[in-house]
């Protein structure tokens, strides 16, 4: 109940915002900021619960975008639409990919997602109709009646989009289905042996997490007005959407959300002031820090903090 | 698409002479990740570093191919280095260690990338030799010099590697520690000596195998994303850890890359490697010459 109200308040919060004056170019990076929650969430489910490693988040990100943008394109479809459709292809190729990989070892599940990539990305290059690799400008229809710019409109949209996905990443984590991926995490082969339907639990984890990286792409390409493959489907998402959970720490639904906030509010201002390769920089330098000195993220030290003091 | 026999024949040398290109560049992993289960997604990045080094070392008036042969033993000791630390930080930890080598791996393949980036800038590098950039005129065919050097380091390389595993102490011992790591143990062999070293080997080769990458095409940092699927579509389609078996995969990687590139466009090739990658990881995934 403490979560639903907390919830709650975060997203009237960010409605409030939008309908402020605040500067606008608050909501243009808040914007990628949420978006990085819902990735880094969706990331977890499967990542951080189960410890399969995804490192195509782009490929569902993008494939999301794509999806948008022919509904767009074909019947001027509302944007409400545009998201349902992407995270119905997002599930449908984290289940294809589940049901190809998952029963091998984790890095071929890795490699595979890498090649998924890759191959979505050829895919939308070789399409005429998407705008190949030269891209599409994209006109952005006019603005609904409370907000003042399509920007606003996106961020709100974006934080109902983070509020649903932490909340499944709760609900996961919480439930028998969370208690069976940690079991698969710990050792495989026990948790097989004694009744924990793994191959099932895996496929669904992958297809929930990439139903809601399907949906985190869906608005992006309104936001840029622009679509084009290389940066859709970056090897780049993955490695944020990657580090941002092991920053925070993976055990928990406030990990991915606690190193989303951090990493995406540092990438945001070092983007702006320094340069964007300097950008995965830092996401490459803390993912490694971490990994190596703090393998339990934020949430592992402060635990470890409160126990010191106790 | 325009099908002749001839154009089919010229797919086909092109795609051998790229093959047994794609085993050299493969070889390092066949190795660390083949053998020593090590998740080295990084290897491409090292080897665009090896590249990097040559182009440097060549730029004091050294042969390309010399200059990663010079570059090998520092390699070796970097490959050392890492592989003490990944051991050190990950494998003795035991459970869980998966996910965050894994990580490991990956967020320093990054980090090469864009210090290469931040050294060199984006743009494309390539180095100067004699023979690249002229052609053996075969008939009606004209093959790349820059071709024949790579095919005749690569099979060298690839020989070089295979009898040193099969033939030598050291070699059958790293294949040991692959085949059972614990009976190793029991026989008074110290296993993560054996995997230090075959690590700085696999590492070693790199250097020379990021050479003929920049002998082949010029280079730029993020190349070695692309590679990622080529270098684990060999290895994996090869079986782990069979060395005539990562020829063997890079020869139909090289004929079925060559193939596409000739009569769909080049704009389809990158997604051969990864295509093949995840037929084979769906089809077969202990790969053709697999244990």
């Amino acid at each position: 109940m403490k979560y639903w109200i907390g919830a709650a308040l975060l997203f009237i919060a960010a409605l409030a915002a939008a309908l402020s004056p605040v500067n606008e170019y608050f909501f243009y990076a808040g914007y990628v900021v949420l978006t990085f929650v819902v990735l880094s969430t969706a990331w977890n489910i499967l990542g951080g619960y189960a410890g399969y490693v995804n490192f195509g988040t782009g490929a569902f990100f993008g494939l999301g975008s794509y999806s948008a943008v022919v509904l767009f394109k074909a019947l001027s479809a509302p944007l409400a639409v545009q998201i349902v459709a992407a995270a119905a292809v997002g599930a449908a190729l984290g289940f294809g990919v589940g049901i190809m990989t998952l029963r091998l070892r984790g890095i071929f599940f890795a490699i595979a997602t890498v090649a998924i990539l890759f191959i979505m990305e050829t895919l939308m290059v070789n399409w005429r109709y998407v705008g190949g690799a030269t891209g599409l400008q994209l006109l952005r229809p006019d603005v609904m009646a409370p907000f003042s710019s399509y920007t606003r409109m996106l961020f709100v949209v974006m934080a109902l989009l983070a509020v649903v996905a932490v909340s499944v990443a709760r609900y996961v984590q919480v439930s028998w289905i969370g208690r069976g991926l940690r079991a698969i995490r710990d050792s495989e082969e026990a948790a097989e042996s004694s009744g924990v339907p793994t191959l099932r639990l895996k496929v669904f984890a992958c297809t929930i997490s990439g139903a809601l990286m399907g949906a985190a792409g869906a608005p992006m390409p309104m936001y840029l007005s622009f679509i084009e493959p290389a940066s859709t489907f970056s090897l780049n998402w993955g490695v944020s959407a990657l580090a941002m959970p092991m920053i925070g720490g993976t055990a928990h639904w406030i990990g991915p959300v606690l190193g989303a906030l951090l990493l995406g509010s540092i990438q945001q201002i070092v983007t702006v002031t320094i340069s964007n390769e300097i950008n995965v920089l830092v996401v490459g330098v803390l993912l490694v820090l971490f990994v190596v000195l703090a393998p339990d993220g934020i949430v592992g030290l402060f635990k470890k903090w409160v126990r010191y003091f106790r | 698409m325009i099908f002749s026999f001839d154009l089919l024949f010229e797919a086909i040398l092109f795609g051998i002479l790229l093959g047994c290109f794609y085993a050299a560049v493969s070889i390092g992993l066949s190795v660390s990740f083949g053998l020593l289960d090590v998740p080295h997604v990084a290897h491409p990045a090292i080897m665009v570093f090896g590249s990097y080094c040559t182009y440097v070392v060549a730029g004091w008036g050294l042969d390309p191919i010399l200059a990663g042969v010079v570059l090998m033993p520092a390699f070796f000791v970097l490959g050392v280095l890492i592989y003490r630390f990944y051991y050190e930080t990950f494998e003795r930890r035991g459970s869980e260690a998966g996910v965050r080598g894994l990580a490991f791996f990956f967020g320093l393949a990054f980090i090469i990338e864009v210090g290469l980036i931040l050294g060199f800038g984006v743009d494309q590098r390539t180095v100067q030799a004699p023979y690249i950039g002229s052609s053996l005129a075969l008939g009606e065919y004209r093959i790349p010099y820059r071709m024949l050097v790579a095919f005749g380091v690569a099979l060298v390389l690839t020989a070089a590697l295979t009898v040193y595993l099969s033939k030598t102490f050291t070699g059958r011992a790293i294949k040991a520690v692959a085949q059972d790591e614990p009976a190793l143990r029991l026989m008074g062999a110290n296993p993560v000596r054996i995997k230090q070293w075959a690590f700085g080997i696999a590492t070693g080769v790199s250097a020379l195998a990021g050479a003929m990458l920049i002998i082949v095409g010029p280079v730029e940092p993020a190349l070695d994303r692309l590679y990622i699927g080529r270098t684990f579509c060999v290895v994996v389609l090869a079986g782990l850890g069979s060395m005539t078996g990562t020829l063997a995969a890079g020869l139909i990687l090289g004929v079925a890359e060559s193939l596409v590139l000739m009569f769909f466009g080049a704009s389809w090739a990158p997604a051969v490697a990864f295509g093949l990658l995840l037929v084979v990881l769906g089809i077969r995934p202990q790969g053709l010459f697999g244990r």
